[in-house]
């Protein structure tokens, strides 16, 4: 077993015992901390990998939320069904988005733009969609939240926060041998060098089709936990290209295209930022949009003095595998 | 093997190529030589399946392949070289050659055993855990080469891969070449400004001028044609 190994095992096992001496807020921070983890690894498959930006995760996230919330809301029937929903709509969606861009040859900033406006005009139309409570939102019914009802995935913090440590964790592994499969070659070579990649046999349009569909499948499953975790869903809220921005931070904090940047780079804004509005409270000072100047702040340094981010130089210096 | 039929190519009314027509027999390396901006490139590209012929056929095996796109020529059995080297840069040498290997492998296991092969074939063994944004020039134009044979051609297309080379690099180079040929029963087909590399290679060279296929022989007959002596006549060769 390499240090790698060693150094992820005590990670997992420090994650899993973290509920025996975190407190209720600690257990939030984490959650949190997890679930940008996981959207920003579903966001690196499409960019970090395949080198697809997309500036409208929000809309997978809300699309997931909906279907399983509106599922749950309307039919009373719990997420396991819906999420299979939630997936089939958001990987729909994420092909018709991906074939009309790659098919005609938009790419780049266009493609980022596409993808921007699809998640904007699905806010507007969410905000016009009565059945889901139009811009007065959804409310799902906050159940007891002192019991497990795995059926119904309602319950306690302590439930959300291993859901969400499970996701994570599938997510690490699934990209760990996307990496070193097939479609981890095709995809890399397709963010290098496009035309490079054509040229030796890869269909470039298809492996750019997967990567979407992917992408936007793994969004989907986080949508449906926020639905579940904060049981309140607003259109102007959850489709915001701000909530875009959030999850594409991590990952390019962290490191682009790296399996650990995700989670590190999730881990170091969450942390931070939260750290941060403490602080500022305990001073009595308040700042509206101090977080958001923080991540601007971040980026900077981040950008400026670690291009590659942050993962790819700590794993040099901690001689672990990047 | 290759036949190029009355091939017809125009940019916003330049004509890049006109009526171009010639063949390469199968296990022949042909060469195609001319001036800047004869069209030797963007007949590579119009072979290749970048570009659709405005008019003319192309063959390849008896089997129409333009229109085709650049992969599906290249699972026919054409591989390429860009004469402007596209390497992954972010990926290692061994990882570049891997993409290619994965064309006709069954899995990652099997490419990188090929590849290993392949770098060995072309002395880039060494270096295959560096990146290759760390490759100097030579050996980013050995890397085009590797990676296009990693996918199993019948027929190579070269684009220029000796220029920036230095004669030892190049006779290296053509040693290479021949014993693909040779052992391998490779065809080649290689647009070259590298005199010294086409009259030691090819066995029969096409001259294009203007887009124009203007004379074809063997490298002797071809130096000494008169048509081709005029069009080169002001041109920085090398010989």
């Amino acid at each position: 077993m390499s240090r790698s190994h060693v150094a992820l095992l005590v990670l997992l096992a420090v994650l899993l015992a973290l509920p025996a001496f975190a407190g209720a807020y600690a257990l939030s921070v984490a959650t949190l901390i997890l679930y940008f983890a996981y959207t920003g690894q579903a966001w690196n498959v499409m960019m970090g990998f395949a080198g697809q930006l997309s500036l409208g995760h929000s809309l997978y996230v809300g699309v997931g939320a909906y279907a399983a919330g509106a599922i749950f809301f309307h039919y009373g029937i719990g997420p396991w069904a819906g999420l299979w929903v939630a997936i089939l709509l958001c990987v729909a969606l994420g092909v018709v988005i991906g074939f009309l861009a790659f098919r005609f040859g938009i790419s780049g900033v266009y493609f980022a733009l596409l993808t921007i406006a699809f998640a904007e005009f699905t806010r507007i139309g969410f905000d016009h969609l009565d059945w889901v409570g139009g811009p007065g939102g959804m409310f799902l019914r906050v159940a007891q939240r002192d019991t497990w009802d795995i059926a119904n995935f309602r319950g306690p913090p302590l439930m959300y926060y291993y859901a969400i440590l499970a996701l994570t964790c599938f997510a690490f592994v699934l990209c760990y041998f996307l990496l070193k499969s097939k479609a981890g070659y095709y995809w890399q070579a397709i963010r290098e060098n496009e035309e490079a990649a054509q040229a030796l046999g890869i269909n470039t349009f298809r492996w750019k089709v997967y990567a979407v569909a992917l992408s936007s499948a793994m969004t989907a499953v986080a949508g449906v936990f926020f639905a579940f975790y904060y049981n309140n869903l607003f259109p102007e809220q959850i489709f915001n290209i701000s909530r875009s921005i959030e999850i594409i931070l991590g990952p390019i904090i962290g490191g682009l295209g790296t399996l650990f940047g995700p989670i590190l780079g999730a881990a170091v804004l969450t942390l931070l930022s939260d750290g941060i509005t403490e602080l500022l409270a305990a001073l009595g000072w308040e700042v509206p949009g101090v977080k958001q100047v923080f991540y601007g702040v971040v980026l900077l340094v981040v950008v400026m003095f670690l291009p590659n981010g942050i993962w790819p130089a700590l794993a040099r210096r901690l001689k672990l595998d990047a | 093997m290759l036949e190029v039929k009355n091939v017809s190519k125009s940019f916003r009314g330049l004509r890049a190529v006109r009526d171009a027509s010639f063949t390469v027999p199968e296990g022949g390396i042909n060469g195609l030589i001319g001036p800047n901006g004869a069209g030797k490139t963007t007949i590579f590209n119009i072979i290749a399946g970048v570009y659709a012929p405005d008019s003319g056929e192309i063959f390849f095996d008896g089997r129409k392949i333009h229109g085709l796109r650049p992969d599906q020529v290249c699972a026919a059995g054409i591989g390429r070289t860009f004469q402007i080297v596209k390497p992954f840069a972010g990926l290692s040498v061994l990882d570049n050659v891997i993409v290619g290997a994965l064309q006709r492998s069954r899995n990652v296991p099997e490419a990188r055993r090929f590849s290993q092969s392949i770098l060995e074939k072309l002395n880039l063994a060494s270096k295959r855990d560096l990146p290759a944004s760390s490759l100097t020039l030579p050996d980013r134009k050995r890397l085009e080469v590797a990676r296009a044979l990693a996918t199993r051609p019948r027929l190579l297309l070269l684009d220029e891969v000796m220029a920036g080379l230095r004669p030892t690099e190049c006779d290296l180079m053509v040693q290479v070449f021949r014993e693909l040929n040779r052992a391998d029963g490779l065809t080649i087909l290689l647009i070259e400004h590298v005199m010294r590399a086409v009259m030691a290679l090819a066995k029969h060279i096409g001259v294009l001028h203007h887009g124009e296929v203007i004379a074809r022989g063997t490298p002797h007959e071809v130096v000494r044609d008169a048509a081709v002596l005029e069009c080169y006549l002001g041109e920085e060769t090398e010989v």
